[in-house]
């Protein structure tokens, strides 16, 4: 099978992210990068799924020079080819979009595997763009997933309960928590992974179709505080509402 | 400084790994095992699986190829979260693989060397009651019989040698007399299973309580000649040299562990309110937290570069025990603090500070005492020879 996985390059979940002096972009100083958590499904599963019928799995990843590290990373859990479609300034989910499907139309994958979501910006707009670039199906949040026949069955989590939904393939998958236990690279595969070959091209360009005006921190949480359980306590409640929240 | 300082892509990747694995695979089992005082089989399988069982060894023996900065980076992330794990990581490679590798003919490598990736330990068999600081003092004999050498003896301490993953030791024995007097020592491989050699997991420890720590005896136990490692005579060197390299994985291993008691210290002392502020912003509380980061810093500068030294081949006889020294002295203040800024809870086994506390001590005793590691550096800054 081949097999294309798109991969996300985000801040490390433990950051803590702050506003750059622009005003509309993060502030990348000091900042750690890895791969987008749901995009560890994709490539495990990739994998998986290679191991099972053969073939070749590819990751690709839309981004800067410093982009090459999660793409290390992939090649480090033994994908067998990678590919940074480079990118530098400010990007919308459309030019992302664009590029990947381009890219895909090259490669003709049976296959495409994305996460849920890109944890950064988290616009969710990658699997239903790409797929409608490539005129294929798209099925997302997939939990679970079983490939024969051409068709692809997969359960997909919702609200309360599981969907089961059948595709033909070639499809895009985007990956639910729960769809696979990704594997950590193996040390000699991370030695090994500097010396395996990075394919890098430049994007195409696309006209801006949404321009971020700005940014914000959310306020700080106020931890919440318990007055007391009994009717005599409401007074308090209310005044304080009244006084300090100024909401009544 | 940037924790990676002076490391490579990989070297970065590799501790990313090591650190996620650490955290995702052994952190939720590590107070359990401890507590129940128990080895686990299954994790040490896991580590194996990533190739932590054949970290420098190279990949015609199944092994990770990795430089000595690397392998240390290893101990020290799985120190930062348990104790028990890192030891069976340090002491396998160190002792266990090591002293095979580096002395070992390449029938004896061939042998034993591939099975270490597939999840089997080994172990390194030099203490005995008799002989601890002054490890010279080896009773067990080997005496010759035809093809056989017969061992007799008992070693004590002896770091994974009585695991269901076992699959032996190599054992420091007295063969003879040297002309002048001294005792004439040689290595042994001796295989878990050989007649006459039983091994005995000892109990009741105060650290490093998942891993495995046992006494070894032997009883006419005949070990084939073709078991001798390196050359008759040259055990004791042979020794010597394996605690040259392996003290700096202790070393890592009293980094790793001040790393994690201080990042347990700080996050808690930030959020821990006691009179109306975070304790963090007394005072008596910051400046331990600034002097275990100070000593963080000075620790994995100065390891590293002895790592560095190493990788190039140059003697680390003195450095060696400079950073073991260091490092082991600063996980006892590290996790001492650690505790203190706890307070009461730092006591309890809910909370990680008393593990840290508790498994810091080890390194101030295991592969050399800090009185001896002291002893080592006098000796190489000329103190004696006057
Ligand atoms: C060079 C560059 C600069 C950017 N700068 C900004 C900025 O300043 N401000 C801003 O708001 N946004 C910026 N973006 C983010 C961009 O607008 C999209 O939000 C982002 O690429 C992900 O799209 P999405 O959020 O719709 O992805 P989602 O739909 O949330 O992601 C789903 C999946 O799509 C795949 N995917 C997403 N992004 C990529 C990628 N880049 N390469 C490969 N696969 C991917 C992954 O599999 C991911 O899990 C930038 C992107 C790039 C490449
Ligand atoms: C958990 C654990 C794991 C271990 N793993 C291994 C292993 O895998 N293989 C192995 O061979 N051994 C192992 N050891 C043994 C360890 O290396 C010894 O315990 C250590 O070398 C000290 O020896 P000892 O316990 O006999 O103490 P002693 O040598 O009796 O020391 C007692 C005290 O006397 C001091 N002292 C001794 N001589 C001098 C001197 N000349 N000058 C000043 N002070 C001195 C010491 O510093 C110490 O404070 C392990 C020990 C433990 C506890």
């Amino acid at each position: 099978m081949n097999i294309l996985v798109c991969i996300s390059r985000v801040p490390d979940t433990a950051t803590r992210i702050l506003v750059g002096p622009d005003g509309k972009t993060i502030d990348t100083q000091g900042i750690k990068y890895v791969i987008s958590p749901y995009d560890e499904y994709g490539i495990e599963e990739g994998l998986r799924l290679k191991e099972k019928n053969g073939g070749t799995v590819t990751a690709v990843t839309v981004g800067s020079e410093g982009s090459t590290d999660i793409l290390r990373t992939a090649l480090a859990m033994c994908v067998d080819k990678a590919v940074l479609i480079k990118a530098d300034t400010h990007k919308d989910s459309y030019f992302v979009a664009k590029n990947l499907a381009e890219y895909a139309k090259e490669i003709n994958p049976d296959i495409i595997f994305m996460g849920r979501q890109s944890v950064d910006y988290d616009s969710l707009q990658m699997p239903s763009m790409v797929s409608e670039f490539l005129g294929i199906p798209s099925v997302s949040v997939v939990s679970k997933l079983t490939i024969a026949d051409g068709k692809a069955t997969a359960e997909r989590d919702v609200e309360g309960g599981k969907e089961i939904v059948e595709a033909s393939l070639p499809c895009i998958i985007s990956c639910q928590k729960g769809l696979n236990e990704p594997r950590y690279p193996k040390l000699p595969d991370i030695m090994k992974a500097k010396s395996k070959p990075i394919e890098t091209r430049e994007a195409i360009q696309t006209d801006e179709k949404v321009t971020v005006l700005g940014m914000s921190i959310p306020l700080k949480q106020r931890a919440g505080r318990i007055l007391g359980d009994g009717d005599g306590d409401i007074d308090e409640l209310v005044r304080l509402l009244h006084e300090e929240a100024k909401i009544i | 400084m940037d924790i990676n300082r002076n490391f490579t892509g990989e070297q970065i990747l590799l501790r990313d790994t090591i650190r996620k694995f650490a955290e995702e695979v052994i952190k939720p089992k590590a107070r359990e095992l401890d507590e129940k005082e128990e080895f686990s089989v299954e994790i040490t399988k896991q580590m194996a699986e990533i190739g932590l069982l054949a970290c420098f060894l190279p990949d015609k023996y199944n092994g990770c190829g990795l430089d000595y900065v690397s392998y240390i980076m290893v101990v020290e992330e799985l120190a930062r979260v348990d104790g028990s794990h890192a030891a069976t990581i340090a002491a396998h490679n160190s002792l266990g693989a090591g002293p095979l590798y580096y002395y070992g003919n390449e029938e004896q490598k061939k042998k034993y060397l591939p099975k270490f990736a597939d999840g089997y330990l080994w172990g390194f068999g030099l203490t005995e009651p008799e002989a601890g600081s002054d490890a010279g003092n080896t009773q067990t004999t080997a005496v010759q019989d035809g093809d056989y050498w017969v061992l007799n003896g008992a070693k004590i301490f002896i770091t994974n040698a009585s695991t269901d993953i076992t699959l032996g030791s190599t054992v420091l024995a007295c063969t003879g007399t040297k002309p002048g007097g001294k005792k004439e020592l040689s290595c042994f491989i001796v295989e878990n299973g050989t007649p006459g050699f039983t091994t005995k997991a000892m109990k009741n420890k105060l650290m490093w309580r998942a891993s495995n720590t046992s006494e070894l005896y032997f009883e006419d136990c005949r070990v084939h000649k073709d078991n001798m490692l390196g050359k008759r005579g040259d055990g004791f060197h042979q020794m010597l040299g394996t605690l040259d390299n392996g003290r700096l994985s202790i070393a890592a291993m009293g980094l790793g562990n001040a790393q994690g008691a201080f990042e347990t210290a700080l996050n808690y002392a930030k959020t821990r309110k006691q009179f109306g502020k975070p304790i963090s912003t007394y005072q008596a509380t910051a400046f331990k937290l600034a002097d275990i980061d100070m000593g963080l810093e000075m620790a994995r500068n100065y390891l590293y570069e002895v790592c560095r030294m190493l990788d190039r081949n140059e003697n680390i006889t003195k450095e060696g025990a400079i950073a073991k020294l260091y490092c082991s002295e600063l996980a006892h203040m590290a996790s001492n603090h650690c505790v203190q800024i706890h307070g009461g809870y730092g006591l309890m086994k809910e909370y990680d500070a008393e593990r840290f506390y508790r498994d810091q001590k080890l390194l101030e005793i295991g592969e050399g005492t800090s009185e001896i590691q002291r002893l080592v550096i006098s000796r190489m800054i000329g103190c004696f020879d006057v």
